[in-house]
């Protein structure tokens, strides 16, 4: 019998928490994907361990979203048995590594170094939050933000002033990944209450700050600074785009035909 | 009947005890570390119906967290100071600065560069640095002690390392990232 899904609370509180949660997991499970793949074996190590860090911030989230529902639903089922629609994470993080090509490395670190500045500039302020846990939370996953961070904007340096092939593989990119970054920085019904009750930020608070950080990579990596994009991805409300059903296929195969399975 | 004192008296000897076996429970990815020396356990407090230990995870995805909980746990029974129970307290953040200057000298003599100390203030405030390869702080080499090492990979076989060469001795070597 495979095992049904669970619905989720509509509780702002807890949809914020979830946006965090699931942003986190989608990404650490498409830099998994890198793990046996990378370019070189330092790269290879590198992802693997960004990818368990972000899987264990998303666990932490999880079991703090489960808590402020309030129906005893464990990380392990809100990771597992929650429907595409009731996925809250940005879009930018579902989508392949790579917009033509899986495998993209000039992609994957563009990426990780947006999500990690993102994540940084967060978690600094939500050490500050109302909820006592999120900010535990967020004072252990600050510290490993900023190695992140570090890490994939050196990369992006090193690509986009590098060579040519280099450079034109990451502003390809850029090209394909810029106008994602806008969903990051909207806010909404679910923020907006966050806000007021001092749970966490706007999170369209974080944009200036962001893109300050973001003008000075790009000028390093000599990369031109895109314009701002009037496209909307929606996947922190649940509408997500082709590929985040796979990604689910393949993390939830195993507890929904063996419910409870372990080893 | 016992009287109050003593009791006292009985679980701070308990408590003793089970710091004195913590000593022997390993890091079973830093072997060289007891999880005292790792700075990981925040107390240990004993109470009428067993004993209880509060653990500081070192980095959100470490998959050893739950491997120790279940040693620490299994240590303490084992003693005869049971039963055990591990909490787990995030905040304060768990830093390298919390490693011992025993675990220092142990990770030393290991061949593990301990990590730098001062992590835990100015550098987590410090702003990233976006250049052109930025260079890593200088890293000793628990070998031969020389200055000139360079970075191999920012990430190592583990989450708390990073892996290092020897320019002096051309020996690799691996140093525990401050945070």
């Amino acid at each position: 019998m495979a095992a049904p899904s669970i619905q989720v609370e509509q509780a702002p509180s807890v949809q914020y928490v979830l946006r965090l949660a699931d942003t986190a997991l989608i990404l650490g499970q498409r830099l998994g994907e890198w793990c046996g793949h990378a370019p070189v074996l330092e790269e290879d190590i590198a992802l693997a361990n960004i990818a368990l860090d972000l899987i264990g911030q998303s666990r932490a989230l999880l079991t703090r979203a489960g808590q402020l529902e309030g129906k005893d639903h464990d990380e392990d089922q809100l990771a597992f048995l929650r429907e595409e629609r009731d996925y809250r994470n940005a879009t930018i993080v579902e989508l392949p590594n790579g917009p033509s090509r899986p495998g993209d490395f000039a992609f994957t670190v563009l990426r990780n170094a947006m999500m990690a500045t993102w994540f940084r500039l967060l978690w600094e302020r939500l050490r500050e939050s109302s909820d006592a846990e999120l900010a535990a939370i967020a004072g252990k996953a600050v510290k490993e933000a900023r190695y992140h961070q570090q890490h994939s904007s050196d990369w992006v340096v090193r690509l986009g002033d590098g060579t040519d092939e280099s450079a034109r593989r990451l502003r390809a990119a850029l090209d394909a990944l810029w106008r994602y970054g806008a969903e990051l920085f909207d806010s909404d019904a679910v923020d907006v209450a966050a806000a007021a009750n001092g749970l966490g930020p706007r999170w369209a608070d974080l944009r200036e700050p962001w893109l300050a950080e973001m003008r000075e990579l790009f000028d390093e990596a000599k990369l031109a600074m895109p314009a701002d994009s009037a496209f909307r991805s929606t996947g922190k409300t649940g509408v997500h785009s082709e590929h985040m059903g796979y990604i689910l296929a393949d993390l939830q195969f195993l507890q929904r035909a063996y419910p409870g399975g372990a080893w | 009947m016992m009287n109050p004192a003593m009791r006292v008296t009985a679980q701070e000897q308990r408590a003793l005890r089970a710091w004195e076996v913590l000593q022997s429970v390993l890091d079973p990815e830093v072997p060289a570390l007891s999880v005292c020396d790792l700075g990981i356990v925040r107390d240990v407090i004993a109470h009428d119906d067993g004993t209880e230990v509060v653990l500081t995870p070192t980095y959100s995805g470490c998959p050893a967290t739950e491997v120790i909980e279940r040693s620490v746990i299994d240590a303490i029974d084992d003693a005869g100071l049971g039963p055990a129970r591990v909490t787990l307290q995030r905040a304060p953040a768990w830093t390298t600065d919390w490693i011992s200057d025993e675990g220092r000298r142990k990770l030393h003599s290991y061949g593990i560069a301990p990590p730098a100390g001062g992590a835990s203030g100015i550098a987590q405030q410090a702003p990233i640095r976006i250049v052109r390869r930025s260079r890593p702080a200088r890293v000793e080499c628990p070998r031969c002690g020389s200055a000139d090492t360079e970075r191999l990979s920012a990430f190592g076989s583990t989450a708390c390392k990073a892996l290092y060469r020897c320019v002096a001795c051309r020996e690799p070597f691996e140093h525990f990232k401050p945070i």
